[in-house]
């Protein structure tokens, strides 16, 4: 592959064509896996929009999805920032829903006013603490962190079956799962806190965790690009070698960007496990950790850029849950095909596609202004 | 434990450790050559509903030579395997994508697209059809099994230990010193070693690093093909959704575990085989009352190797070259 010139096309080519360009090459794909199962690609693409968006109960779900998302894309990037590849974003957030149905599993003689801030501190301590050690192994001894948080997905896995079999399981009950919270730690639906004020919106899992994902990606941004330890983060992710002799400390960098990344991660078992499930149960982390990845890398890193691709994939989830009902050959798993195209074509495959479109768009608009140069 | 249970847990030992060797050694070929692979568990899947779906298939198209489907099964597995191999070769080796991303998109692809097909497919919730006994690669049981078995001592040893696995068992066994052989005795091997130490040393001396990655992806894509389809063609006798449960990353833990070396590799598939058969055997045991907690042999594997990687007990240190995608200075 010849990487000739360097070829010059404006920003917004590069993050907002060419993700486009990725995400219709992997639509693409996946209209031919539908083709395979005889089903009809356009049909199957009108039911996902319409179950994603048609209907304001369709849009709550797909907003509840995409708090996930969010926290999870969130996750991933800002450890990307300090040139650390955290694929724990599942145990992480599986330990932080863990710490979410501790505080509220043992601590629900107390009003909800005080149990929240207390939850929201549960979730990110213990999805922290889950970074926490990958990170101080990488920092301090060496070992590779993709490697070891891909291990501590695997022990949180087996850490919650044995807790929820073995400890946390409500009395008498076969499903291992704790027994449910009390009412009035319930974390309150978005629909149920519009009623009072007048605006009237479909029943749906949406709760109040969004807002806080919103405000997440705010700080993240604050963080990372307006304080000194943010700079800190992107030197060390940039060059290891410059940050040193700029007096930043790779380790601890290493450190504090997975703690916080692991914490972000965490968040995601407010929504799960307060705002939705309501009880500790197995596997509802389901897969957001690693999509957090795709989020992250279709959003670039970067908040704004996280939402809009934690809404596409929230829209996915959604819209891919309401095609079965009309097209039974189709089911969820293809939304995970999807998911696996666009991390495939936007991430693997990300310098097949750029110099391709960032060549013609400068093939198309730009020679124009090239006679000016020439004598 | 009496002797004949210690015999069949060896027995259970040998074919639960069977995919994690070809996938342990699968990854070995990817990662000497430079290529890290985490999407071993993807391929091992994807290869596994294609060996299952194959072979349900074309058993009735074969008429009385029905005994070649587990053949026909096989080979599909491992074309499917290679597939997906490719396709990492081609967004890492020749589009120098991130190696990480692009395993754990086949990951995710390769889950999902068995099941998505299987369902659509077969009707029956993602699983594929049961196979007969003639559509699988059955028990091959070992001359004088019957009769020596009756011996103390060594003739459990024979008739249950050695005899009674199927060929694809026997053939995980001869694939570790076949793989030691090739990688350190022959110009493939010493090749191989080389583009996954110093990429730039091989160039210059004028052999095609793409390409050699290429091929050790390639020895990839087979053993990794073989090892799914064992799961759902040999051991089991469907494609069952997520039938891999793991193993991929677990045969990634015994390879680090193994410090990338075959035979070291090969012990540590036998050691997180036995821990998987202890669990089998744990369930529903009590030590002194209390209940065993199984899931901490699902758990060991992985805590082994977070332990062996911080460098506690001895020192595991990958391929130099591992992860960085090569560029030819021009």
């Amino acid at each position: 592959m010849a990487t000739a010139e360097p070829v010059r096309a404006p920003a917004w080519v590069r993050v907002g064509l060419v993700p486009l360009v990725n995400l219709l090459l992997a639509f693409i794909v996946t209209g031919l896996v539908v083709l395979a199962v005889g089903e009809n690609p356009f049909e199957v693409l009108r039911l996902l929009v319409r179950g994603a968006f048609g209907y304001p109960e369709a849009i709550g779900y797909t907003l509840y999805y995409t708090t996930n998302f969010i926290f999870t894309g969130l996750a991933v990037a800002v450890a990307i920032h300090a040139g650390l590849f955290n694929i724990g974003g599942e145990g992480q957030a599986y330990i932080g829903g863990l710490g979410v149905g501790l505080v509220c599993l043992y601590l629900d003689f107390l009003p909800f006013i005080v149990v929240l801030p207390l939850a929201i501190i549960a979730a990110a301590l213990f999805g922290a603490a889950w970074a926490f050690i990958p990170a101080l192994l990488q920092a301090k001894r060496g070992s590779h962190i993709v490697i070891t948080t891909i291990m501590f997905n695997f022990i949180a896995a087996a850490l919650m079956v044995f807790l929820l079999g073995k400890v946390l399981i409500k009395p008498g009950q076969m499903s291992p799962e704790s027994r449910q919270f009390a009412d009035h730690l319930f974390l309150p639906k978005i629909h149920e806190v519009l009623e009072p004020v007048g605006i009237s919106i479909g029943r749906s899992p949406l709760n109040l965790s969004f807002i806080w994902a919103l405000v997440c990606c705010v700080l993240v941004y604050l963080f990372i690009w307006r304080t000194r330890w943010g700079y800190e983060f992107r030197t060390v992710g940039q060059n290891e070698r410059a940050a040193v002799y700029g007096g930043i400390s790779p380790s601890r960098v290493t450190i504090w960007a997975m703690v916080i990344s692991g914490a972000l991660a965490g968040f995601m078992g407010i929504n799960e496990i307060m705002g939705v499930n309501h009880r500790l149960l197995l596997n509802f982390t389901a897969g957001y950790g690693f999509v957090g990845i795709a989020v992250a890398l279709m959003g670039r890193n970067h908040p704004v850029g996280i939402v809009l691709a934690a809404l596409l994939f929230g829209a996915l989830t959604q819209g891919v849950a309401e095609v079965p009902f009309d097209i039974p050959a189709i089911d969820r798993e293809m939304q995970q095909v999807i998911q696996g195209l666009i991390i495939l074509f936007a991430g693997a495959l990300e310098y097949m596609v750029r110099p391709h479109v960032e060549r013609a768009y400068v093939a198309l608009f730009r020679p124009r202004r090239q006679p000016v140069a020439a004598e | 434990m009496s002797y004949f249970e210690i015999i069949l847990m060896l027995d259970a030992t040998l074919r639960l450790a069977t995919p994690l060797i070809f996938a342990a050694l699968a990854g070995l070929y990817a990662e000497r050559s430079g290529v890290f692979d985490i999407g071993l568990e993807g391929k091992m899947l994807g290869s596994a509903f294609a060996a299952a779906a194959v072979a349900a298939v074309v058993y009735p198209h074969l008429g009385g030579a029905g005994w070649l489907s587990p053949w026909v099964g096989l080979l599909a597995g491992i074309l499917v395997s290679v597939a997906l191999s490719m396709l990492h070769g081609f967004a890492c080796i020749t589009h120098r994508g991130n190696q990480i991303v692009s395993g754990v998109a086949i990951n995710i692809l390769a889950g999902g697209l068995a099941i998505a097909l299987g369902r659509a497919w077969f009707a029956r919730g993602g699983q594929t059809d049961q196979l007969g006994n003639e559509q699988r690669f059955t028990a091959i049981t070992w001359p004088g099994a019957e009769t020596i078995g009756d011996i103390p001592v060594i003739g459990p040893i024979y008739a249950e230990l050695i005899s009674g696995h199927n060929l694809l068992v026997y053939l995980a066994i001869l694939a570790v010193p076949l793989t030691a052989f090739v990688v350190y005795r022959t110009r493939f091997g010493l090749r191989l070693r080389a583009v996954g130490e110093n990429p730039a040393a091989v160039d210059t001396a004028g052999i095609s690093v793409p390409w050699m990655r290429y091929k050790a992806l390639i020895v990839t894509g087979v053993l990794c093909g073989i090892s799914g389809s064992y799961l759902s063609i040999a051991h089991g006798a469907s494609f069952v959704p997520n039938m891999s449960a793991g193993k991929g990353f677990i045969a990634l833990a015994a390879l680090i575990f193994g410090k990338w070396r075959p035979f070291p590799a090969f012990f540590a598939c036998l050691l997180f085989g036995f821990l998987e058969a202890l669990e089998q055997r744990m369930q529903g045991a009590t030590i002194g009352g209390l209940a065993v907690p199984v899931q901490l042999f699902q758990a060991m594997p992985y805590i082994f190797t977070v332990i062996l990687l911080a460098g506690f007990i001895g020192r595991a240190v990958a391929p130099r070259a591992g992860g960085i995608p090569y560029v030819k200075e021009r």
